[in-house]
């Protein structure tokens, strides 16, 4: 492998360009500084000599070809293998009407991020209105189906309920019960200053019956089960799976988003009924081990204090969360285009939305049932 | 042919996925600066053939050598040096879809020749040209191509590091005609410009008929026969037969013998 080199000689009339060695993408960037050098030297009736040229490849082809433009080249190729030439006429021939695009110059700052705000304000507009339409297609799609026992689609119901809720179950069990574990530590070392420690039963009865467990499951399954929607029809969107259903006559709606709503409505509620026990059953251990409240004692308690409308109001809320997350997660689903990045990007943006939307509602909805004294 | 020296030699494959067996004792050889065409039924195992040969899949038996070295029993880094000198298209184009066309190209340059950032989008600019894609599409991204496009944009990623053996995963299929045989001038422009070996998979007669030195059959789990283009027309095997003579191969050949007369 011979060094490559590109001279510009102005001892003979006219100036001469010798090009030498192997022109190849290893000596890409030098080759690259010396052409450009030279480009600025040399005149219009410099003449070139190619004979000293090794081997070329396309890097070299076209440095060579912007090097020396169309006519130099045409003219001195003659001594070139026929290989080479028609590499370097190739090459010519396409870089002709290639340059990279210019930039765009750099704009203000400050129009910048106002524009980007601007920009964000409007998109948080439309995903809302986006949403809202998409509950009420789905909403309809469910009445009309309710309707028509004979076109309920029972086994994708079924395969997603046991995806979603009993392939949970252990987590959402575990969990609840740690946290309800921890609530019945706190409630015991505050109310203890107080001698109040009996009433660590109520602290752990009440949060979980009213909120926590529900809270749990639904972020628990936001994070699980909405990532999942969103992944799987967003990959079949991205493989024009999506397409191919609408092509079919088939609806996309009912195929996919119905049963796994109807997973999830029904998946959830059950879950967060695991949640509650567990999460009671964490504080009555503790109570057991650390307060001296014996279990029998403690469930004598739950039964005189705690009325059943704490359980109903907890109950009530999810299958509210249910509808949300199973539509926020399949909504971003359809939104995913084409790119792997893109499925990322809305498999986050799923999440998130759903978190944000349940923790919202339940704070909500704890005022308004606080008003009304449930 | 015994004087041409081999970059990839094949010995004894064996392939099986489950109880299913692919390959069974297949050899395969691709010379130096040819353009090897290898054809067969859909499933006859042309892309596990090539996954096989760089590197993707482990043979279940038999050794590959590829320029003399057996790529299984090399290190990383030594592997990594040999594979720089492939350049694999494959069958979708498998382009990044989160960078656009250029970066695509550019990534190889930057990470494996060196180049400053500016220098590699520059030089991705030439091998698209090269490739015939349009300026336009040079900063989309993948998912706002068309499949023509795709393959271009892959064929210039697949040719960014000047390869030395170049893999093509029926690089035509979805090409227009017109589009389809500037692809195949291409390939032989490079091919002599270069001293490319291509191996190339082909469902298309015509490129068989313009631009292959040799073709392989691959059939009944084994290279049926590997030859010139006559050669293997000549074989005596009821489906190399209908493939060659049949109504689409008559017009492919009626078409490539027109061609060369007016040339």
């Amino acid at each position: 492998m011979t060094t490559p080199s590109a001279t510009l000689d102005t001892r003979c009339q006219p100036a001469c360009l010798r090009i030498a060695g192997d022109w190849t993408l290893a000596h890409y960037a030098s080759l690259k500084r010396d052409s450009e050098r030279l480009r600025t030297q040399y005149g219009a009736d410099t003449i070139a000599d190619l004979s000293q040229l090794g081997r070329l490849d396309t890097a070299g082809a076209s440095l060579l070809a912007e090097l020396l433009g169309s006519e130099r080249l045409s003219q001195c190729t003659h001594g070139l293998p026929e290989s080479s030439r028609a590499l370097l006429k190739n090459v010519y021939c396409s870089v002709q009407d290639y340059c990279i695009p210019v930039k765009q110059p750099e704009r203000n700052v400050v129009l910048v991020l106002l524009e980007r705000i601007g920009c964000a304000v409007g998109t948080l507009w439309q995903d809302t209105l986006q949403l809202l339409g998409f509950l009420g297609l789905i909403i309809e799609t469910l009445l009309r189906r309710l309707l028509q026992p004979h076109r309920w689609r029972v086994t994708p119901v079924v395969a997603h309920i046991e995806q979603t809720g009993l392939d949970a179950a252990p987590i959402v069990a575990l969990l609840t019960f740690l946290v309800g574990a921890v609530v019945a530590f706190l409630g015991a070392t505050v109310l203890a200053d107080f001698g109040a420690t009996v009433f660590t039963v109520d602290l752990v009865a009440f949060s979980f019956l009213r909120e926590f467990a529900v809270l749990l499951t639904a972020i628990l399954m936001a994070g699980r089960t909405a990532s999942a929607f969103t992944a799987q029809i967003g990959s079949m969107k991205a493989n024009e799976e999506i397409d191919a259903i609408r092509t079919l006559g088939l609806n996309p709606i009912e195929l996919l988003v119905v049963p796994r709503v109807l997973a999830l409505l029904i998946s959830l509620p059950l879950l967060t009924f695991v949640a509650m026990i567990c999460g009671i059953v964490g504080g009555a251990v503790v109570c057991a081990l650390s307060l001296g409240i014996s279990p029998a004692m403690f469930l004598s308690l739950l039964q005189s204090d705690i009325g059943v409308q704490h359980f109903l109001v907890g109950l009530a809320k999810a299958p509210i969360f249910a509808f949300l997350i199973a539509a926020i997660g399949c909504l971003e689903g359809f939104k995913v285009s084409g790119s792997a990045e893109s499925v990322g990007a809305h498999t986050t943006s799923s999440v998130v939305q759903s978190i944000f939307v349940v923790i919202v509602l339940d704070a909500v909805a704890a005022l308004f049932c606080m008003e009304m004294g449930w | 042919m015994s004087g041409r020296e081999a970059v990839i030699e094949a010995r004894g494959i064996c392939n099986r996925f489950g109880s299913q067996v692919v390959h069974k004792d297949l050899d395969l050889d691709l010379y130096r600066g040819e353009i090897l065409a290898v054809v067969g039924g859909s499933g006859s195992g042309k892309s596990v053939l090539l996954r096989s040969i760089i590197g993707l899949r482990r043979p279940d038996e038999g050794q590959i050598k590829v320029f003399g070295e057996d790529l299984a029993g090399l290190r990383e880094q030594q592997r990594s040096l040999v594979e720089r000198r492939f350049g694999v298209l494959f069958q979708k184009g498998a382009l990044f879809s989160s960078l656009t066309v250029t970066e695509n190209v550019a990534l190889p340059l930057i990470e494996h020749a060196g180049l400053s950032r500016a220098d590699a989008e520059h030089l991705a600019g030439v091998k698209l040209a090269l490739a015939g894609l349009p300026i336009s599409a040079a900063d989309k991204y993948p998912a706002s191509l068309s499949g023509g496009m795709i393959k271009r944009a892959a064929l210039a990623r697949a040719l960014a590091l000047d390869p030395d053996i170049l893999f093509l995963d029926e690089p035509t299929a979805g090409l227009d005609p017109i589009g389809a045989a500037a692809f195949d001038q291409l390939i032989l422009t490079l091919r002599d410009a270069l001293g490319l070996s291509v191996f190339l998979i082909t469902h298309d007669l015509d490129t068989l008929y313009t631009i292959t030195d040799r073709i392989a059959v691959l059939s009944q789990k084994k290279v049926l026969v590997a030859g010139p283009l006559a050669e293997v027309e000549q074989t005596n095997d009821p489906w190399i037969h209908e493939y060659f003579h049949g109504p689409r191969g008559r017009a492919a050949e009626h078409a490539a013998a027109s061609a060369g007369q007016e040339r």
